[in-house]
């Protein structure tokens, strides 16, 4: 009984049932294993690893403003949209309570996106597609993205930033 | 034919996995060992050696 | 030495063992019951039609709820069977009884200074308490307190059993439950370690005498505390299970080898499930994440497929052997429905499998999690996990502890028999709704999903409205099933009928 000390030798082989048992589940979780790292060679979709210390945030905010000043193309509700060339670095500014700038970005082109917090941990969640990524202070986080589908994208803030985290809604437009 | 059978079983040895299973301490050390090196320490020198920003063309 | 037989089980029962369990269970209820009150505020704030609180509330009673329903219990209810595994079911004594008491003193004090400072406003960074996020320094204080009083209670399960290796209670090996409690004692030593490493130098920030903690650090170190004290309910919650099929049915391990087996990958590698969630983060590398996710923590879950077939395997055995034997699921039919410690178990056992263990493996895979992390289905699998299958277990093992150990009957039996139904439906209701919702993008922890107030707004798709309200129903289903189970145990604690 599971309350009581067993007798002197319980290691005993295992029965036919349980042999069954134990080999299904081990199949499942090889297939589990080896699922992760081989979809990062076959698969277009993973999470990004890239990653760099910002030590100084004064020295990103300075990228994100410069990329502003050279492409800026208008403007929504006092915030900068903002059109890269294709295949650049694309810097993304995280703050209470606000996603900065708004990027305007072409279909099917490659972006190399930085994503840092210039105060306290945020959550980029690209919505409706759902998908999400971390935004740390004193890092950057470059994520890798072409788009697929064109039309108007919402970054919803989902790491709790204070008391104002359910205003942070910044924009994204494809086209 | 209880008690044969009980001194046939204290002759039998245990087996080497039974008494590493009921070696708590050793579990012990095991368990906290394996997480600590392998999330812990692991996760620690990546974040120490991550290279700074560098410089991108405006 | 004070001891009684206990007329249920025959067990040896300790004095202080009792005491200390009494103690332990009877906070551990007055914490759920606080915790489920912040749970009702917090899931009436997230059915849209209802919206009850304001937003500070909303974080305020939001880091309140995590912290006292998820550590307060939880932890509170382990430490009982601690005692429980290590003295009464190896018919000894605790060890060390002073220590055991400032173990409690000390895990009150802490739980009652994050009370109190989070109700006053001054914490309202959530459970997670990520960093730069600043609370006051009550707050880490209170949560170093209650550590250091938990790592406390866990040493003590170590000096019981060495002792009672000593005394002769036992000659080899340790009963399964026990066995079970040491997996979570084990894991809980990392755990609290974890805690002690990242908390102590934020407390030290908090009051200005750090200039700076390192945010990703933080996440690491401080998920080796977060997920990991996870583990060590899973690991009691499994050992609950083996103890409640043995009271209840006389059931008896199928195979110690195979239980035993799922333990030990517990102890060894379950811990690095933290990393979860990391999967998004900067900072680690794919080897650091996928190493840690899928080889080491696939083994985790294999233990759990074990724990999933042993369990009802012995249960199975131990009903045919009383004689229900007709056809393959005579046994099931006739097993003791009304036994609210059995049904508790049962539907604990099905919860945690397939609403909390399943979605877990699924979401905690590197790239699938890209789609699920910090959304609402995250909130719906960790309920799966620790609502459905920890709460309801321990629920199970309280009415066990009312007769062995407060030796008391249940009052109100009726009620008893059907709170474990009622409370595993509205569970598995809000966590299919939360992750239903969260598939579609809703986040978790958000006090607006509509975004009236912020400067760009958009909707989710309109059938969010339909799963934030079948979560609304199936948390108010809940909560009166806990209700329901306040009333019955503490009330049975105190005007129960004694028993001889």
């Amino acid at each position: 009984m599971a309350i009581k000390e067993p007798e002197r030798i319980w290691w005993k082989p295992y029965t036919r049932d349980e042999r069954l048992w134990v080999a299904m589940a081990l199949l499942w979780m090889m297939a589990s294993f080896v699922f992760m790292p081989v979809y990062h060679f076959i698969g277009a979709q993973n999470p990004p690893s890239e990653t760099y210390r910002v030590r100084d945030k004064e020295k990103f905010r300075a990228l994100v403003d410069g990329m502003v000043n050279k492409y800026k193309v208008g403007e929504e509700k006092g915030i900068p949209i903002v059109k890269p060339e294709p295949g650049s670095d694309v810097f993304v500014q995280a703050s209470m309570w606000q996603w900065y700038p708004i990027l305007q970005l072409e279909k099917a082109k490659t972006y190399r996106i930085h994503l840092a917090s210039m105060d306290v941990t945020h959550g980029f969640s690209i919505q409706p597609i759902n998908m999400n990524f971390m935004a740390l202070p004193d890092y950057d986080y470059v994520v890798t993205l072409t788009p697929t589908t064109s039309g108007d994208y919402y970054i919803v803030c989902n790491e709790f930033c204070g008391l104002g985290h359910h205003l942070m809604v910044g924009k994204m437009i494809i086209k | 034919m209880a008690e044969e059978k009980k001194t046939e079983e204290e002759k039998e040895p245990v087996p080497a996995w039974q008494l590493f299973y009921d070696d708590i301490m050793l579990l012990f050390f095991l368990g906290v060992a394996i997480p600590t090196l392998i999330y812990t320490v692991w996760g620690l020198m990546e974040i120490v050696q991550i290279p700074e920003l560098p410089v991108f063309k405006p | 030495m004070d001891y009684r037989i206990c007329s249920f089980t025959g067990l040896k029962i300790h004095k202080t063992a009792e005491d200390l369990i009494k103690w332990n269970v009877v906070t551990a209820i007055l914490f759920l019951a606080l915790g489920g009150f912040m749970a009702l505020l917090v899931a009436l704030t997230r059915w849209p039609s209802v919206h009850y609180l304001g937003p500070a509330n909303y974080y305020r009673f939001l880091t309140l709820h995590g912290f006292d329903a998820l550590l307060l219990w939880i932890l509170f209810f382990e430490v009982a069977l601690v005692h429980f595994t290590s003295a009464v079911l190896l018919n000894t004594r605790v060890v060390a009884p002073f220590s055991a008491w400032i173990a409690y003193a000390l895990m009150l004090v802490g739980a009652v200074f994050v009370n109190i400072v989070t109700f006053a406003g001054k914490a309202d960074v959530l459970f997670t308490s990520y960093v730069p996020l600043k609370a006051n320094g009550v707050y880490y204080l209170g949560v170093i307190i209650f550590a250091v009083g938990a790592l406390t209670a866990f040493g003590n399960f170590f000096a019981n059993i060495i002792q009672a290796r000593r005394d002769k209670a036992y000659k080899h090996t340790l009963p399964l439950g026990t066995y079970g409690l040491a997996a979570a004692s084990i894991i809980g030593v990392v755990t609290l370690a974890h805690g002690a490493v990242i908390m102590i130098p934020v407390f030290f920030w908090s009051i200005d005498l750090i200039k700076y903690i390192d945010p990703a650090t933080y996440r690491l170190i401080f998920w080796g505390l977060g997920h990991s004290s996870q583990q060590i309910n899973v690991c009691a919650m499994v050992a609950m299970w083996y103890m409640a099929a043995a009271f209840v049915l006389g059931a008896k391990p199928v195979n110690e080898k195979l239980s035993r087996t799922a333990f030990v990958l517990y102890i060894l590698f379950i811990n690095v499930a933290s990393e979860h969630h990391l999967l998004v983060d900067p900072v680690l590398s794919n080897w650091h994440k996928i190493v840690n996710t899928g080889y080491m923590m696939h083994l985790a879950v294999l233990a759990s497929m074990i724990h999933a077939f042993a369990i009802p395997a012995s249960m199975e055995v131990a009903l045919r052997n009383k004689g229900y034997t007709k056809g393959l699921f005579d046994w099931l039919k006739n097993a003791p429905w009304g036994n609210p410690a059995f049904s508790a178990t049962f539907l604990s056992i099905i919860g945690f499998g397939f609403l909390g263990g399943i979605t877990g493996v699924i979401f905690g895979t590197e790239q699938f999690n890209i789609i699920r992390h910090n959304t609402f289905a995250i909130t719906g699998h960790f309920h799966g996990t620790v609502v459905s299958g920890t709460t309801t277990a321990f629920m199970g093992g309280t009415y066990l502890l009312i007769p062995y150990i407060f030796r008391r009957e249940l009052v109100l039996p009726k009620l008893a028999t059907i709170q474990p139904y009622l409370y595993a439906i509205g569970v598995a209701m809000f966590a299919i709704s939360m992750m239903a919702a969260g598939s579609y993008g809703v986040p978790r922890r958000h006090w607006d999903i509509t975004f009236s107030n912020a400067i760009f707004s958009f909707s989710f798709d309109p059938s969010i409205d339909i799963f934030l309200s079948m979560m609304g129903v199936g948390a108010l289903l809940a909560v009166l099933g806990g209700v329901i189970f306040i009333i019955v145990s503490l009330g049975s604690i105190v005007f129960g009928k004694k028993t001889s």
